[in-house]
């Protein structure tokens, strides 16, 4: 996408959330939209790093928890403001991102899938198991919530503006980074490693950047869902979530930013959508999960954009 | 320019080159001719830094790059032109070229690469034509070109060319080859590596016979052009006829 249509279609969004912002009321609706809008960044963050750098991870639920944890330990247990804890949780998750990146990705393929599912596997038990600080599996509550001048933000229209803010302006920052010089080299990276290298890349380097860069905007998510929900469970980031990012991004569609939009609203409301079919709920999602994969393979956004370049290819040709 | 002692490399256990020696000379086209599995390839992935000596020297411009990373060599001035192109096919010609300059973009020079980027387009027109194609949708001679931009892009002082012309009808051969001499008029020093040891011998200064890991031969490409192992072995059958015939 060129940068004026990208200009365009983000000032458009940034009006859209405005206007459904304003107009939704029902606070059960408002919810929903809110962590929507946090899925949305978890989907964002490993769509750079899956979409366009072509390396798999299984375990980023564990930075998401990293970022909920992180901030819920210090204002609970240290009584620090939820703004100081901010930089320390972003900063962190960046330093561990990048420590863990440069090894395991040194791995590929199924190797680098079972390497990160591993990572996931052992935050969750350090979530899970480390009660003095986490609360265990009862989880950790009193999370003070964000507060700005005298406006507390919380799960309703507050808590809205304060996560759809956050998305346009990753949505800006990653158009910006795709369409880059880095953004490049990234797809360069996923599209064939060793042509990367050759062509002067420091792929080993690159790989743990963008590993890094997408745990952040993980942590980020956790940190907002912590201080919004007030209370956070290991749950929240066991495997089937890192599992749900998985799916977000590719049933969204791959190397596509409004994919990841697409993709975290589908499969967050989608069970809820499924609640009619009570004990089948879980046969149903599984199975629309299947179809979408078997007809649209490349994703949501991709599938529709070529089922309507198809359609109107066929209406030229039987106009003329 | 380029020295290369006593290089041993492989993979895994095996052993693919058993300690070679070359040389390369500012402002030469070297050929190092060979069969398939001699250990070409292995041996220009090596000096690239994408495969990792196990022993021996390699010596650019006196400096010593054995072991070191990719990004840093080409930094050095060393541009690969990898067998079977290896480009990115997804993307456009035009990413696919800018790609090429990565390190100098970022160290920001903007300018010079854009004015690269125009000259290289000037060398193969039929790219700037197609500059906005997935460069999977390229011929095969037009993947090659695109190749070699890319790794012009870098601004190489030594350009180490991977089997250029693999599957390109003899037509495209010669022209890729042309380009070759035209460039290195420009001042850029070339090492080739080829099956096709009587395309690149033609156009070479000096070339290398390289034989299960090991230099067998060296010597002007002229000489190596008439010499009667290399004929048998490397010009092939068809060469002998066509000399006998040409005899009569």
């Amino acid at each position: 996408m060129s940068s004026r249509a990208r200009l365009y279609s983000t000032g458009i969004f940034a009006l859209g959330i405005v206007a459904v912002g304003l107009g939704v009321s029902n606070p059960y609706e408002q919810q929903l939209l809110t962590i929507i809008g946090i899925h949305t960044l978890l989907a964002l963050g490993l769509n750079m790093l899956m979409g366009y750098a072509g390396q798999i991870s299984l375990g980023h639920a564990a930075f998401f928890g990293l970022g909920a944890y992180g901030t819920g330990i210090f204002t609970t247990h240290f009584q620090w403001s939820p703004w100081a804890s901010l930089p320390v949780v972003l900063v962190t998750s960046c330093l561990v991102g990048y420590a863990i990146g440069r090894p395991i990705l040194r791995l590929s393929g199924y190797y680098l899938a079972m390497g990160t599912l591993g990572l996931g596997i052992i935050a969750h038990v350090i979530f899970r198991e480390w009660d003095t600080f986490t609360g265990g599996a009862s989880g950790l509550v009193g999370i003070p919530p964000l507060v700005v001048g005298r406006l507390v933000l919380g799960l309703g229209r507050t808590g809205f503006f304060a996560v759809w803010a956050t998305v346009v302006l990753f949505f800006v920052l990653c158009g910006r980074l795709v369409d880059s010089r880095i953004g490049r080299a990234l797809r360069a990276l996923g599209d064939s490693p060793g042509a990367a290298a050759a062509s002067g890349i420091h792929t080993a380097h690159l790989k743990a950047v963008i590993f890094s860069f997408s745990a952040v905007m993980a942590a980020l998510a956790g940190y907002l869902y912590a201080h919004l929900l007030g209370f956070i469970s290991p749950s929240s980031f066991d495997f089937l979530m890192s599992i749900r990012m998985v799916t977000m991004v590719v049933i969204g569609g791959m190397a596509s930013i409004w994919g990841s939009l697409l993709g975290a609203s589908v499969i967050t409301l989608l069970p809820e959508w499924l609640h009619v079919f009570s004990d089948y709920e879980m046969m149903a999602y599984g199975l629309i999960l299947m179809v979408v994969m078997i007809f649209l393979p490349q994703g949501l956004t991709r599938g529709v954009l070529d089922a309507f370049q198809r359609a109107r290819t066929l209406r030229g040709a039987a106009s003329s | 320019m380029l020295i290369v002692r006593n290089l041993r490399a492989g993979y895994g256990r095996i052993e693919a080159l058993h300690g070679v020696s070359l040389s390369v000379r500012q402002g030469e086209i070297v050929a190092i001719v060979g069969a398939n599995g001699a250990g070409k390839s292995t041996l220009l992935k090596t000096i690239a830094g994408l495969i990792v000596p196990w022993h021996g020297e390699v010596l650019f411009q006196d400096r010593p790059l054995a072991g070191r990373k990719p990004p840093e060599i080409v930094a050095a001035g060393i541009g690969l032109v990898p067998e079977g192109r290896w480009l990115f096919p997804p993307m456009s010609v035009l990413d696919n070229v800018r790609l090429g300059a990565y390190l100098r973009l970022r160290r920001g020079d903007k300018e010079a690469v854009r004015e690269d980027l125009d000259r290289v387009f000037e060398l193969f027109p039929i790219l700037a034509e197609r500059r906005k194609q997935p460069a999977g949708s390229l011929s095969g001679g037009e993947q090659q070109m695109l190749a070699i931009a890319r790794a012009l892009m870098s601004r190489p002082k030594l350009l180490l060319l991977d089997e250029p012309s693999t599957g390109l009808a003899p037509l495209l051969v010669e022209k890729i080859f042309e380009t070759l001499v035209q460039l290195n008029g420009e001042g850029i020093t070339f090492l080739v590596v080829e099956q096709n040891a009587r395309a690149a011998l033609a156009v070479a200064t000096r070339g290398y016979v390289l034989e299960t890991g090991r230099m067998v031969l060296q010597g002007r490409a002229q000489e190596l052009l008439e010499d009667q192992e290399v004929k048998r072995a490397y010009l092939g059958k068809d060469y002998r006829e066509f000399a006998e015939g040409r005899a009569r």
